[in-house]
């Protein structure tokens, strides 16, 4: 039965359930369950933001406060994996990401290769990503890309209530190690998640609007930045077609490649630093493999190359909105220029 | 106020998400001669593209909608009227219909039922009742289905009484029954289910294996069965499509999935995304693999129909209705052939095994005149 409930308790619910199923999965964190020091009783935290609220009362020792020692309880998530534990790890902002990446990129990630296969790493790690907390250069990126780029990795990305339990469930059923970024800004957005366990497997994308005339590639909370931009180029006869890729690693090329054959135009929009981030891979995959189908050149909607901004006026500049996808997508279906070239394909 | 001679053509709800609906392509000329029957406009939504027929015959007078254009659920989309009807009578028709449908507010449109749900000894049952009055008929989907398989019908029938769309033990937004050994345990559940809502007796149609059920509860409870309309129905004989009932179970991803729903409709660009996301939605969860894998195994082991009830169609003495699609790839047509007289039995052409849906119009005037006709 399906029921509305908020991103932020669809994850909780997801942990709650596996937990009740396999009894090898144990949860590490910060404040993950009364706070470091104290004895739990009082689950006051359930993490920073309170996603795990309510894991303590329910699987006690199973749910485990840490230190604030990125590289040591990242490294002991991996330790305990290898010891048959299946641990779901937070590390509260992946701005933390930097001080345990031996961990995550140089053991962790390859473990199951070095060792022939004989070596699994079973680890979630669970990350909050993103700008408009107004918390500043040090708990806003979206460093997503920086783990996509390893080998042995895979990264999770959800947009709303309904992928994120059943990824999250995919994830840790799945015996590699996941990377798993929620964006703190849709913990709080609703939608339609079945009560009963479910999965999404990896490597799929959705489809989350269809149509003609654009193919919008948007990640994460962009999702629904590009589905507000959409909704407003309708009004204007812009049939936008949106892609979720839900998981970037791997990543769905075929339904992305098939929408841009259907639409010929390319829009990418990623809260990633501009240099090196999804946009970037993603119109060169299509460039390679698709080039054929664009009727326009690519375009990305993507922050300035800076920091997150810690003044409001500034931060609400930096992240990309609907005005800059609307933009965007006009160039590409309205210059007379790229309408020439069009008609002549 | 719709005067006799004037009939609106609105944008009809089929479902509970509609909202709105697009017109996808007009299929009559202005001036044509329409009625029941006849398909004028085919209209898309978010699950399916089907065909809308008048409620009225008159002449298609105007087409308020142009292909593309979006209307929401009882926006008005044509006028057909009488010949006699002069223009300036329809042209304030239509002025004072934009009118009134301005003045209702969205959420007010929105509002349509919504399913219920039902404990019977631990078994959670979901259904959808719509209309009111009597007597009562209930409606079982098929293999993998739900009860919004009714949309382009659960409206249209609900017209003069109340019809319940139930979803069957393990699909929707009903739990699964512990053990299947037999249609038994879906028969006594729908039972059940008539028991806790105080239905003595219903008129019974089920699409698929949602027909075998509703056999099997003719043949025990005679008495709760007023009429038995079977849809394309399982158990009239022993073919079936094994590959169907495999790649709906194997399939885990939308393109491995998407070959084998085209195979229910005999136009498969009737499949929408949307289908195959409720579809996905409802085997990824945990042990509805499984759980299909078991009735798969019990009904249709090695690609054949293991349940077969046709003999025992002659002993029931309830009015007994057997409709198929004549493009049905999963259950063939044949199965409606050489039933016992007292059958009723249509083959409508051009439609596959989801003929509720790509035949809506036909199979609602055949299910009430025969629903009316067993009230005689």
């Amino acid at each position: 039965m399906e029921r509305k409930i908020s991103f932020q308790q669809s994850i909780n619910e997801a942990l709650s359930q596996e937990m009740e199923r396999d009894s090898r999965i144990v949860l590490m964190g910060e404040d993950v369950a009364g706070g470091c020091g104290g004895d739990g009783k009082m689950d006051a935290w359930g993490g920073v933001l309170g996603v795990t609220k309510g894991l303590w009362d329910k699987f006690g020792d199973r749910v485990i406060d840490t230190p604030i020692s990125e590289s040591a309880f990242i490294g002991a998530a991996f330790g305990a994996s290898l010891s048959g534990l299946r641990p779901v790890v937070e590390l509260m902002f992946v701005d933390f990401m930097g001080v345990c990446f031996d961990q995550i990129f140089n053991q962790g990630a390859k473990f199951r290769y070095m060792f022939g296969g004989r070596a699994v790493t079973p680890v979630v790690i669970r990350t909050m990503i993103g700008a408009g907390l107004r918390a500043a250069a040090q708990h806003s990126q979206c460093l997503y890309p920086m783990f996509t780029h390893i080998p042995g990795l895979k990264c999770v990305v959800p947009s709303t209530p309904y992928d994120a339990k059943g990824l999250l469930i995919q994830a840790i059923r799945d015996d590699d190690p996941v990377v798993f970024f929620e964006h703190k800004l849709l913990y709080p957005i609703l939608g339609d998640v079945p009560e009963e366990p479910y999965t999404i497997p990896f490597g799929e994308a959705v489809c989350v609007r269809e149509g003609d005339d654009v193919t919008i590639v948007a990640i994460a909370r962009m999702v629904h930045v590009a589905l507000q931009a959409a909704a407003r180029l309708a009004e204007d006869g812009v049939d936008c077609e949106i892609i979720d890729p839900r998981t970037i690693s791997p990543l769905d090329e075929d339904t992305i490649l098939e929408s841009v054959e259907k639409t010929g135009r390319l829009v990418l929009v990623d809260e990633a630093s501009p240099r090196c981030n999804m946009a970037t891979d993603i119109a060169a995959m299509v460039a390679q493999k698709g080039f054929e189908f664009l009727r326009a050149p690519v375009r990305m909607v993507t922050p300035p190359h800076t920091p997150v901004p810690f003044s409001d006026v500034l931060e609400d500049l930096y992240i990309p909105d609907a005005a800059k996808v609307i933009a965007a997508v006009n160039e590409l279906v309205s210059s007379a220029k790229w309408k020439a070239s069009a008609s002549t394909r | 106020m719709e005067s006799l001679r004037i009939h609106a053509l609105t944008m009809p709800k089929w479902g509970l998400s509609m909202t709105k609906g697009q017109i996808s392509s007009w299929l009559v000329d202005e001036g044509s001669e329409v009625g029941p029957g006849i398909e004028i406009v085919d209209i898309e939504t978010e699950k399916v593209t089907s065909g809308l027929e008048p409620g009225q015959a008159g002449i298609l007078r105007r087409k308020t909608a142009a292909a593309g254009a979006e209307i929401p659920v009882g926006g008005l989309i044509g006028i057909v009227a009488d010949p006699s009807v002069t223009d300036t009578e329809i042209e304030s028709f239509v002025a004072e219909f934009c009118s009134r449908s301005i003045a209702i507010p969205e959420s007010e449109q929105s509002a349509g039922p919504v399913p219920q749900q039902v404990d019977i000894g631990g078994l959670r049952l979901r259904y959808l009742a719509q209309g009111a009055g009597g007597p009562p008929a209930i409606l079982l989907h098929g293999f993998g289905g739900d009860l919004n398989n009714w949309l382009f019908n659960h409206g249209e029938l609900a017209g003069n009484r109340v019809v319940y769309a139930l979803d069957i033990p393990g699909h929707g937004g009903s739990s699964r029954l512990s053990g299947i050994r037999d249609l038994s345990g879906f028969a006594d559940a729908v039972a059940a289910f008539m028991d806790a809502l105080n239905i003595s007796s219903a008129h019974l149609g089920g699409h698929s294996m949602g027909g075998a059920i509703a056999l099997q509860l003719a043949l025990t409870h005679p008495d709760r069965v007023r009429s038995l309309a079977l849809i394309a129905s399982a158990g009239l004989g022993t073919e079936i499509d094994g590959e169907y009932i495999e790649g709906f179970i194997s399939s885990s991803r939308r393109k491995e999935l998407k070959p084998f729903l085209d195979r229910l409709f005999a136009n498969s660009s009737l499949v929408s995304k949307q289908l195959i996301d409720d579809v996905l939605k409802f085997k990824r969860i945990d042990g509805s693999g499984a759980y299909l894998q078991l009735i798969a195994d019990c009904f249709w082991p090695s690609g054949r129909q293991a349940c077969v009830l046709r003999d025992r169609l002659s002993t029931l003495r309830m009015p007994v209705l057997a409709v198929w699609g004549s493009e049905d790839r999963i259950i063939p047509a044949t199965h409606a052939q050489g039933l016992p007289e007292h059958v009723e039995a249509h083959i409508i052409p051009e439609s596959g095994h989801m003929v509720q849906m790509e035949a809506a119009g036909k199979l609602n005037r055949i299910l009430q005149r025969f629903w009316s006709r067993a009230e005689n």
